[in-house]
């Protein structure tokens, strides 16, 4: 929660300074955010790699639960489409959006590249809005929907910031599970978002 | 990225402590200029509320959908687990 809320806070300084042309209009030229995203990628990659623990502790799932990022993706998709058939914007573009899975940076930072502005801040806010949602509601999804439902809602930030409160609400035996989940989604997330947007 | 997995797990014996620290001040530093571009951007500005409306929205469902699918397959683990 303290996390989302320092990138928020980033994110408003720079729409501040945007906003009242305190930078040179020129800024835009030149292409800054795609040398840190690239940066960005390979730390993340790299960060991936380096947990020789936790790829080891996949042996000890149910099996069944390795199903879990499958039905979070095709979940997510088909909550997506109903909002989908009320908007004038193309279904794809909200795939994209609902692409990232709660990993807002990467998402909306991709989005921006690929799909221009508008649909970036979409893709921002959107995924904000999930954590916060998952942050929130966790104890109530464990009650209506079972105790897998914190991990699905929160997408692929279940080995990171939504981790506590789903071991919390879920208990402690769902430690592993919820690292896989995480794991497979934030491997997903850029491959999604880039295979949602190379559809016109 | 696949290069930055590739590296990871070659240097996996070593501590980088600090990987995490760089992706968090990249993410900062990309959200920062995220913001910039937003900002500068009239258009955007312009209809913020009506973007943060339809990221409500998706998120929303987004969220609905998958909980809906984790029901389904803790029901379905539960059942078999009872044989």
């Amino acid at each position: 929660m303290k996390g989302s809320l320092i990138i928020l806070s980033f994110f408003a300084a720079g729409l501040l300074l945007g906003v009242y042309r305190v930078l040179p209009a020129s800024w835009l030229d030149y292409d800054y955010s795609f040398y840190v995203l690239a940066a960005l990628m390979f730390s993340v990659g790299f960060s991936l790699g380096h947990q020789p623990d936790t790829i080891q502790q996949f042996r000890r799932i149910h099996s069944r639960v390795l199903f879990l990022p499958l039905t979070t993706v095709v979940g997510t998709f088909l909550g997506v489409l109903i909002v989908s058939f009320f908007s004038e914007r193309s279904v794809i573009d909200f795939l994209a959006v609902a692409s990232g899975f709660g990993y807002y940076s990467l998402s909306s930072i991709l989005i921006t590249e690929y799909k221009g502005i508008e649909l970036g801040t979409i893709a921002l806010l959107a995924n904000i809005l999930r954590e916060i949602i998952t942050l929130l509601f966790a104890p109530a999804m464990v009650k209506y929907f079972g105790k897998l439902a914190p991990i699905a809602a929160g997408g692929a930030t279940t080995m990171d910031t939504t981790f506590p409160i789903i071991i919390r609400t879920s208990g402690k035996e769902f430690s592993v599970v919820s690292i896989y989940h995480g794991f497979v989604m934030d491997l997903s997330v850029p491959f999604l978002v880039t295979l949602c947007c190379s559809f016109k | 990225m696949l290069a930055g997995v590739f590296a990871g797990f070659l240097l996996r014996k070593w501590k980088f402590r600090f990987v995490n620290g760089i992706i968090l001040t990249l993410i900062w530093l990309l959200l920062f200029l995220l913001g910039v571009e937003v900002g500068m951007n009239e258009q955007v500005v312009k209809n913020f509320a009506t973007l943060g409306l339809e990221a409500l929205l998706i998120a929303v469902f987004a969220t609905l959908g998958s909980v809906t699918g984790s029901l389904l397959l803790w029901r379905n683990i539960k059942k078999h687990s009872r044989l």
